[in-house]
């Protein structure tokens, strides 16, 4: 008993390192985020499309990211995305933490657009008759008509999705990104203390759980005022 | 010699001598519509003069509310002319033909379909502004005018949903006035609404209709039908079975059908 509180005790020192890393998960999703949020908005407004192709082509690539595993998309991006990129001679160094973020960022796309076309396809299509008998065109009606009544309606599952975006950062520790679950796999590999197993490994789930569950209460709130 | 000048004098209204009786401002030659198997309008045939309000009575799903719809082409016809207000909406093919239609044939819905995100006022000035592409400050000024109009001052920045149905179905009128069309089409205005705010309604449309506002009414309010419209269409199963004024329409109708209807509803 008093040799795992001593144990506990000599976590002191490593915990800056795991929020740390902590903080890497929330870069790492935040960005993932934003870059899965526009290519999804594009690719939803695809699939409500009155061309035919565009919306064929737009609804298979969403299904195709909505319905691979993460950790596979993920895989593929760091196995197969180049480590720098040149540009006119210049060497940008591509490292495995940005990859990391395209990979999580292209299931988030698929999830955005079906977000984006169920959000477009709830406004009743009277709001689509009059804004097409008052002369609008279909782009106008969709900016200044359909677009700010669906983007309320779509907050809620939005958040739902990076939720569970966030709960699925920690993937990136696989592919070597030093993510709070790879910082604590090294911390404790460097202890060698067995009774350290469980306080490192919780210490990482409450720190998920106290940023994502305001996020759950907040979606919630929104989705009984709608 | 006076003839001479008088012929020569240029007509407001040229656009409108397109092979079209004089005064016909809508004109509807044996449209044929199906949605998927069910043939709505089987053949219709109608003109509306200028200046005149017609009402479309008849049933539900005898076709009104479609015929309204190819009138200004929010429904394609698949055989037929509609000829409204100058344009053929038949021969429509680009989007820029629709908006030319849509901002001389303006509709009110049965359901309002105001935007629930902007205000009264924003409701009336969004198609002058964005497609008429008039000068906001002037567009704000005639749309409170309208609003005056229509008695829904002092509700300018009110959202519909703070509006009764009757007030929100005054602010889509005003929103349509605001393009300031040569027709107007009314389908089914006061049908969604309580019977108390249907009278505000139906005064408004009345004196639009004195105005002499070229009016097209699908209307299930016989009495106001009566007395606001100068033609009545009786439709039945997608055809004009009997149409004529309103008081021989009423006091002697011909065809059995429409005896029937009438016997129904008065």
């Amino acid at each position: 008993m008093n040799e795992s509180v001593s144990a506990v005790a000599a976590l002191g020192p490593w915990l800056p390192i795991i929020l740390q890393g902590f903080a890497f998960d929330v870069l790492i999703s935040v960005l993932a985020m934003a870059l899965g949020t526009v290519a999804g908005l594009f690719l939803g407004l695809g699939q409500v499309s009155r061309r035919t192709a565009l919306r064929a082509v737009s609804r298979w690539i969403t299904q195709f990211f909505r319905n691979a595993p993460w950790l596979v998309i993920l895989f593929f991006c760091i196995y197969l995305m180049p480590f720098e990129l040149r540009i006119f001679g210049t060497a940008l160094p591509f490292p495995a933490w940005i990859k990391g973020v395209v990979g999580l960022a292209l299931p988030v796309m698929g999830n955005v657009s079906e977000v984006v076309r169920g959000g477009v396809q709830s406004i009743p299509s009277g709001q689509w008759e009059a804004a097409s008998a008052m002369g609008l065109s279909r782009w106008q009606t969709m900016r200044m008509c359909i677009l700010p009544q669906a983007l309320r309606r779509m907050l809620a599952p939005w958040m739902n999705t990076y939720a569970v975006l966030m709960m699925s950062t920690p993937l990136v520790s696989i592919v070597g990104v030093d993510d709070s679950l790879r910082v604590a796999g090294s911390v404790l590999a460097t202890l060698n203390d067995p009774a350290l197993l469980m306080p490192v490994y919780g210490l990482v789930l409450v720190l998920f759980f106290l940023y994502c569950a305001p996020i759950a209460r907040w979606t919630r709130r929104l989705e009984s005022r709608a | 010699m006076s003839s001479a000048i008088s012929h020569s004098r240029p007509r407001a209204d040229t656009k409108l001598l397109n092979g079209e009786p004089a005064g016909d401002i809508v004109t509807v030659r044996n449209v044929v519509k199906s949605f998927g198997a069910v043939q709505v309008l089987k053949g219709v045939s109608m003109s509306v003069k200028k200046g005149s309000a017609v009402a479309l009575i008849g049933p539900s799903g005898s076709g009104k509310s479609t015929l309204l719809r190819c009138i200004n082409g929010l429904v394609p016809l698949d055989s037929g002319e509609v000829i409204a207000s100058g344009h053929a909406v038949h021969t429509m093919r680009s989007d820029a033909d629709s908006i030319a239609l849509r901002k001389d044939v303006s509709m009110v819905f049965q359901q309002y379909n105001l935007f629930p995100h902007m205000t009264a006022l924003q409701n009336v000035m969004l198609a002058p502004v964005h497609v008429l592409k008039q000068d906001p400050v002037e567009v704000e000024a005639r749309a409170v005018a309208l609003l005056a109009k229509v008695r829904l001052s002092g509700k300018e920045k009110s959202y519909p949903g703070e509006l009764s149905g009757g007030q929100q179905q005054l602010v889509a009128i005003a929103r349509s006035l605001a393009m300031r069309p040569s027709v107007m089409l009314f389908d089914e205005v006061t049908a969604a609404l309580d019977p108390e705010t249907v009278k505000e309604v139906l005064t408004t449309i009345r004196d639009l209709v004195n105005e002499g506002m070229t009016s097209i009414l699908v209307t299930h309010e016989m009495r106001f039908a009566q007395e606001a419209a100068h033609h009545i269409f009786f439709t039945d199963k997608g055809l004009i079975v009997e149409h004529g004024d309103p008081k021989s329409f009423f006091s002697s109708p011909q065809d059995p059908r429409t005896r029937e209807f009438l016997s129904h509803v008065l």
